[in-house]
């Protein structure tokens, strides 16, 4: 506070109010405060700097998974291998093994001590191949497989995804889904709470419906959560496009729709929690306490999809419990394992539980918003007639 | 005319409001006079709309206030808020926005607001980088950006330095004549006296005085008389029906009713010169008093 308070000298006071009012602006509609909320809510969250800073660490964290993941996958650079005199003769054509020239078996064994090569091929004239490998501690695989003949194998059922897959799946769609919940149910719980700090939500509402303020609160986190996770979701696309990793894209395809549905409106379920619950406190240090309940029911779908990822009973409940449908339908859509309808039936528990608690946390929010000292009473709010 | 009538208002078992009834007459700035928690904050909410009333009514022009006349009102709250970070100018237009200005014509309201105010070259700087006193003029800016048609101002003047105190006072002043009602409260009883035309006192919840300044005074303290004579007043105190209240050579502070202090003025000339006789009305201070000094436990905040 150090600028000086009296900077200008008394000036003409503001111009007078028209004296009567024929041109006045209309009083806008709700839906166009509530988009008005939603933008201040959107140009305040992008500016902030750890925004900028959260988002930039979330895409180089998408674009370093996927180039590790090209460059795991094209691993398949050649095994070094040592060869001596007539052994390099065995190795020349094969795929995936480098021949290294060593004069002789000293040599070779050197290279190997050194790790310079996995293994070394020499002359053997005893054995049937007519070489023989030396490695350090245990068998070269690769290199036994390269240089072995073994027949072809034919899987008459083969499984359409593996394990590591499913797992990487589901941990991917909880981790969307949890830091997404999270994150912004985390800033629309500060929002609330800093306008009912500020005092500034007596003002607003003296314009603004609380049910324009909460919509608009809602709506323009929502925008921001899913624009973020929808430009992550592009970049992975247009990566794994551009890192030859087309198949993958291949997989989740239908899944991945349906978890963006299931997002958008799982994510709007907890936002109005989040928003009326920390509608009850007035000071920004009790955001913690009052939104915990909505923690929890964030954590839910992530860890029970999780840990009970192969658990099919387990998986087909949580698929239908709102709070966990968004991470879980999709998951076993991606397994394969459910029906045509069985999504449809979760998206509408989830809309019709997400309309209910906007409803309730409408309540909550109006009722509490003006409320300011200690920390107001739900059940208090709620009888209220 | 912004009429109040029968407003009754709990909180869980307190009943906060009893009855209140009063009006805000164009044309005339109404000064809203109280201890602490004596229900100003929660009227003026009311009148707002940002609380609900358990009975009673708020009408403008004899038609039962909306959510469409609201708009149209200039409000700013006891408690102070905008948004700290939040750049000043943009706060402004965004408040402007709500109530109804388009995008562009909000932003020009708000600096030429803001420019008025004294504040043009703070506009772009967050709200809270300013002085207290700068975020209070920020804040009536937030109250006026959309030229409000009836204008409810709880404590205005409080935190304001003089120079802007003379400011706000000058804006109140040119709203009331064009005929929008204004209706401010205040602590400060000495601005209030200065600058009302009419007077509502609340206490404990209830109006306890309502109308016109100068009727105010007449009907409430008793009249006292000033007399300054050249020799000694001393005579005054065995004068009938006159209680001397102060007492000093040729000065004297006394109540008394009409006739017994004309008296007085008839002896007194019959004794000296007389220098001055005036009637002294009573302060809003010393009516304040009196109307609430049924509640005991009322704070008199200055």
């Amino acid at each position: 506070m150090s600028a000086p308070t009296t900077t200008t000298p008394t000036t003409t006071p503001p111009t007078p109010p028209r004296a009567t009012a024929p041109g006045r602006p209309a009083r806008p509609s709700t839906p166009r405060l509530a988009l008005m909320v939603a933008e201040r809510e959107v140009v305040t969250q992008v500016r902030t700097k750890s925004f900028i800073i959260s988002t930039a660490i979330l895409f180089a964290a998408v674009l370093v998974s996927i180039v590790a993941g090209a460059l795991l996958a094209g691993s398949d650079d050649p095994t070094k291998v040592a060869v001596v005199g007539t052994a390099a003769d065995v190795v020349a054509d094969m795929d995936g093994l480098e021949p290294v020239d060593a004069a002789d078996r000293a040599a070779a064994e050197q290279l190997v001590r050194d790790g310079d090569v996995s293994a070394a091929v020499v002359p053997d004239e005893e054995n049937v191949l007519g070489f023989r490998l030396l490695a350090l501690d245990s068998a070269p695989e690769e290199v036994v497989a390269a240089l072995s003949v073994s027949p072809e194998v034919e899987l008459l059922d083969e499984p359409d995804t593996d394990e590591g897959l499913r797992y990487l799946v589901s941990f991917g769609f909880g981790l969307v889904f949890l830091m997404s919940a999270a994150g912004y149910g985390a800033t629309i719980a500060q929002s609330t709470v800093q306008e009912k700090q500020s005092r500034v939500v007596e003002i607003l509402l003296s314009a603004v419906p609380s049910r324009a303020l909460l919509a608009g609160k809602i709506l323009g986190n929502s925008a921001l959560a899913f624009g973020q996770t929808a430009g992550l979701a592009a970049m992975a696309v247009i990566g794994l496009v551009v890192t030859g990793q087309e198949d993958v894209l291949d997989m989740l395809g239908a899944p991945l729709v349906w978890f963006v549905g299931f997002f958008l409106i799982g994510f709007v379920l907890l936002a109005a929690m989040y928003a009326a619950s920390a509608s009850l406190v007035s000071r920004v240090e009790d955001v913690g306490s009052v939104v915990m309940p909505s923690t929890m029911l964030t954590m839910v779908p992530y860890f029970g999809v999780i840990f009970f990822n192969d658990n099919e009973v387990v998986l087909n409940v949580l698929s239908y419990v709102p709070f966990s449908a968004p991470v879980a339908m999709p998951m076993r859509l991606f397994l394969g394992d459910a029906m045509w309808w069985e999504p449809l039936v979760a998206l509408a528990l989830l809309v019709v539980t997400t309309l209910g608690v906007i409803a309730v946390g409408a309540k909550i929010y109006e009722r509490s918003l003006l409320r300011t000292g200690a920390r107001v009473k739900l059940g208090e709010v709620l009888r209220q007639a | 005319m912004l009429k109040i009538e029968g407003l009754n208002r709990s909180f869980g078992d307190r009943q906060v409001l009893h009855d209140i009834t009063f009006d805000v007459a164009r044309g005339r700035l109404t000064g809203f006079v109280g201890g602490n928690g004596a229900g100003k904050t929660t009227t003026m909410r009311i009148v707002l709309g940002v609380l609900a009333a358990e009975s009673g009514s708020v009408t403008l022009d004899g038609h039962a206030l909306t959510a469409a006349d609201r708009v149209d009102f200039g409000y700013m709250p006891e408690e102070r808020g905008l948004y700290p970070k939040m750049k000043v100018a943009e706060q402004v237009a965004y408040l402007g926005r709500l109530h109804g200005l388009d995008r562009g014509a909000a932003m020009d309201r708000a600096r030429d607001l803001l420019d008025r105010l004294g504040l043009a070259e703070r506009a772009d700087d967050p709200l809270e980088t300013l002085s207290l006193g700068n975020q209070q003029r920020a804040q009536i800016a937030a109250a006026l950006v959309h030229d409000p048609q009836v204008l409810v101002l709880d404590e205005p003047f409080s935190g304001l330095d003089p120079l802007a105190v003379d400011v706000v006072v000058g804006v109140l002043a040119e709203y009331a004549a064009s005929g929008v009602p204004v209706l401010f409260s205040s602590h400060q009883l000495e601005l209030v006296e200065r600058l009302c035309d009419d007077l509502v006192i609340i206490s404990g919840g209830r109006i306890r005085a309502a109308g016109g300044r100068e009727e105010l005074r007449a009907a409430h303290g008793t009249t006292r008389f000033e007399l300054v004579t050249d020799g000694d007043v001393g005579w005054v105190r065995s004068a009938p029906g006159v209680q001397v209240v102060d007492f000093d050579g040729g000065y004297a502070l006394f109540e008394a009713a009409e006739d017994a202090a004309q008296a007085v003025l008839r002896d007194a000339l019959a004794r000296d010169a007389v220098r001055s006789f005036t009637p002294v009305r009573p302060t809003l201070g010393e009516i304040f008093r009196e109307v609430v000094a049924d509640e005991p436990e009322l704070e008199v905040a200055r």
